[in-house]
């Protein structure tokens, strides 16, 4: 384990996938994307890593191109972001119905329109329910190290699933901050070399990517369903590997500052490091609020949020896309959804922030804890609030 | 026995005894386009994985638990099998390069029809043939989307009736012409493009082979008959096949490296007429619309055959 350098989180991250020796990157720089398709290709340039770097034409080649990689056998990488994502998104279902386990990074960006290309989460939202193992990312050493896992997770025998690892557009992607590097050797006695369960050869002839009649679509689907739910096993033991090998703790669901809260914020991705120093400053005032921070977005932990939110009055999830006409946040829908069984809930709330790169300051977490205080005694205020709209 | 003089008995003895899209598909009768996959695979032979765009031959040939492929195939969606062939074919090298696999030339052939090749599958393909992947791409065009009922396509000719082009009172089916796509292909400097039709047996293989060993792209445009969605007789496919061909509504012909050359050239073509009169989709078309059509098929004709005249090779334009 080295010492601690500063860089861009993009470049970290191609720096890292170039280390997890993917066999072929298909990528599109456009649409839009970050810096880490375009140091891929400067490492493939140079010589750094032994890969086929295909520039496709559009997103949807990407994922295609993966496709066609993984199902050969290789070892796959692609990265985009919002628009990007849709473009893929006929592809998207198919890769995990396929068992490739392909490992996508995602810059977060809001959808069009109006364009806009900051950070949101509204491409990801979208393919909530592609079957893809997701994850989030809330800063530069998490991205690093979770470039890692994903692979190792994705290519378990138990798991053979597509993955993809958000990190917030901008906020993080084009952010330069210190993170802990691993070297090769570290990576490679991590990651074990790729081992296809099938692969497309004339030495083991196979059928990838059948029609299935309605007769035995059910089934396709349940199977789907329960590998992903069942990847939960793996990915904590992959956590917990890490965590014996280089003492970063990796969970499902992570507190921070839990213990006696009656307010708790619920974020996810980088925002959550600011609810930190929010949380820091609202204890020093002496109020009883603490943070969770949701890693692990798919499969969903419903037993660590049950377990996470007792004893608190109030939980305010903080969501950074919109359900247009709907419930609330997709992640308010999904904590609100895991707790409706439970005797003792706390009220949920539900403030969407930080739309298409609007800045969510410290400040913006206090209003929120003081809201939330408010509406433990008065009960609730409305289904869901967008939040700090001008005018309103 | 003169070989020479016995070659259409010889020549069948030649073929590939091997089936690799065997028997037990689901296809209508008659259908050309699982006989040019037949064909196809005999002349690849083992060492191909197969690239299939969604389709009529996807959907006969792999109902799940079975198939129809004793090659690997990979299917994945509509408009991409030029961009999984990529994937493929890139994959295969890589680890071939890093001693993964057998050390040997396992070539990616992608199939589409015509709705996934001349339309949604158009961009994936042009992007593939630009970045100069080793792969062959086959269209097996039976000039509409007749998987989902018989749509009008990119490659559905002038004239014909479909369902989303149909002839009325006011309409004669398709208003539109055929694009030309072994142009479209050859104009990404692709050194292998042919037309071909399974009505011409040999002649497809040969080329099949010939395309198998180009290192980069190469592209077949091949003619299918569908009896289905042309309202033909399931036993006149290769008759119409031949038609298509002798009429010149169809020729067959090579682009390589530059140089055009006829694969077969009549000493007169027959009248469109002939061809045309067998299919329920041009049933409809009055004389003067068969006149249109005939003068378009001698204009498209002879702007080939000039092509072919005058047109020169990669290598002699670099010595001129």
């Amino acid at each position: 384990m080295s010492e601690r350098v500063g860089m861009e989180i993009a470049l970290a991250a191609a720096e890292t996938v170039a280390l997890c020796r993917p066999d072929v990157v298909a990528a599109y720089p456009i649409t839009p994307n970050t810096h880490i398709p375009e140091h891929l290709s400067d490492i493939v340039a140079d010589g750094r890593l032994d890969a086929d770097f295909i520039c496709v034409e559009s997103e949807h080649s990407a994922l295609s191109a993966c496709c066609g990689a993984s199902g050969a056998g290789a070892r796959a990488f692609t990265a985009t972001s919002s628009q990007g994502l849709l473009y893929m998104a006929e592809v998207v279902p198919i890769v995990s119905a396929m068992r490739l386990p392909v490992v996508m990074i995602i810059g977060n960006r809001a959808l069009s329109g109006p364009i806009n290309i900051w950070n949101d989460h509204s491409d990801i939202m979208s393919q909530r329910d592609a079957g893809w193992i997701s994850m989030f990312a809330a800063n530069g050493q998490e991205v690093v190290d979770m470039t890692v896992q994903s692979f190792k997770i994705a290519e378990h025998r138990d798991v053979m699933l597509p993955v993809n690892l958000n990190l917030d557009g901008f906020q993080l992607t084009h952010v330069v901050e210190p993170m802990m590097f691993l070297n090769q050797e570290e990576v490679d006695a991590f990651l074990p070399e790729y081992k296809p369960y099938a692969a497309l050869h004339p030495d083991n002839i196979v059928s990838m990517g059948t029609l299935a009649l309605p007769e035995i679509f059910n089934e396709v689907m349940k199977a789907k369903d329960e590998v992903l739910k069942g990847s939960k096993k793996v990915i904590l033991e992959v956590w917990k590997e890490w965590e014996e090998k280089f003492g970063r703790s990796y969970k499902p669901v992570e507190s921070y500052r839990t213990e006696d809260a009656e307010v708790l914020f619920l974020a996810i991705g980088s925002m959550a490091e600011t609810a930190e120093v929010a949380v820091d400053e609202l204890r020093d005032k002496g109020m009883r609020i603490g943070l969770l921070k949701l890693r692990l977005w798919r499969p969903f932990p419903f037993e660590e949020i049950r377990n996470a939110v007792k004893g608190a009055k109030v939980v305010a999830v903080l969501d950074r896309a919109v359900s247009f006409g709907g419930p609330g946040g997709p992640v308010f829908s999904e904590v609100r959804s895991a707790l409706y069984d439970e005797k003792d809930r706390p009220m949920v709330i539900n403030e969407i922030i930080g739309l298409g790169g609007r800045d969510v300051p410290v400040g913006d977490f206090v209003k929120i804890a003081e809201k939330a205080t408010r509406v433990a005694k008065t009960g609730p205020e409305e289904e869901y609030e967008i939040f700090g709209v001008r005018g309103s | 026995m003169n070989i020479v003089e016995n070659f259409d008995l010889y020549a069948p003895r030649l073929v590939d005894k091997e089936e690799h899209f065997s028997a037990g598909h689901r296809a209508c009768q008659g259908c050309g386009e699982a006989l040019a996959i037949r064909l196809m695979c005999k002349a690849l032979g083992k060492d191909t994985v197969i690239v299939n765009a969604t389709g009529c031959m996807e959907v006969i040939s792999t109902m799940y638990p079975t198939t129809a492929w004793n090659l690997p195939w990979i299917h994945v969606a509509f408009p991409n099998s030029a961009s999984v062939g990529a994937g493929v074919e890139a994959g295969l090298k890589v680890l071939r390069r890093k001693g993964k696999i057998a050390d040997r030339d396992v070539k990616t052939v992608c199939i589409g029809g015509d709705g996934g090749t001349f339309d949604i599958g158009l961009q994936a393909i042009s992007g593939a043939m630009e970045r100069g992947h080793d792969l062959l791409y086959v269209c097996l065009d039976n000039e509409a989307y007749m998987n989902t009922g018989i749509q009008r396509s990119g490659a559905t000719p002038f004239g014909a009736s479909t369902t989303t082009a149909p002839a009325g009172a006011a309409s004669s089916g398709k208003s539109e012409w055929k694009k030309n796509l072994a142009a479209i292909i050859a104009a990404h400097n692709v050194p292998y493009v042919a037309t071909a039709c399974h009505s011409y047996p040999f002649d497809f293989m040969n080329k099949v082979k010939k395309a198998r060993k180009v290192k980069g792209p190469s592209f077949i445009h091949c003619m299918t008959v569908c009896p289905t969605g042309w309202r033909t007789a399931s036993e006149e496919t290769i008759k119409l096949g031949r038609l298509a061909v002798e009429t010149g509504v169809f020729p067959l012909y090579e682009i390589e490296n530059g140089k055009y050359k006829m694969s077969l050239k009549p000493d007169k073509l027959r009248s469109v007429e002939d061809y045309l009169k067998l299919q329920g989709r041009f049933r409809h078309l009055t004389p003067a619309d068969i006149e249109i059509i005939q003068k378009r098929v001698i204009l498209e004709y002879n702007k080939l055959l000039d092509k072919a005249e005058n047109l020169h090779s990669w290598s002699e334009l670099e010595e001129k």
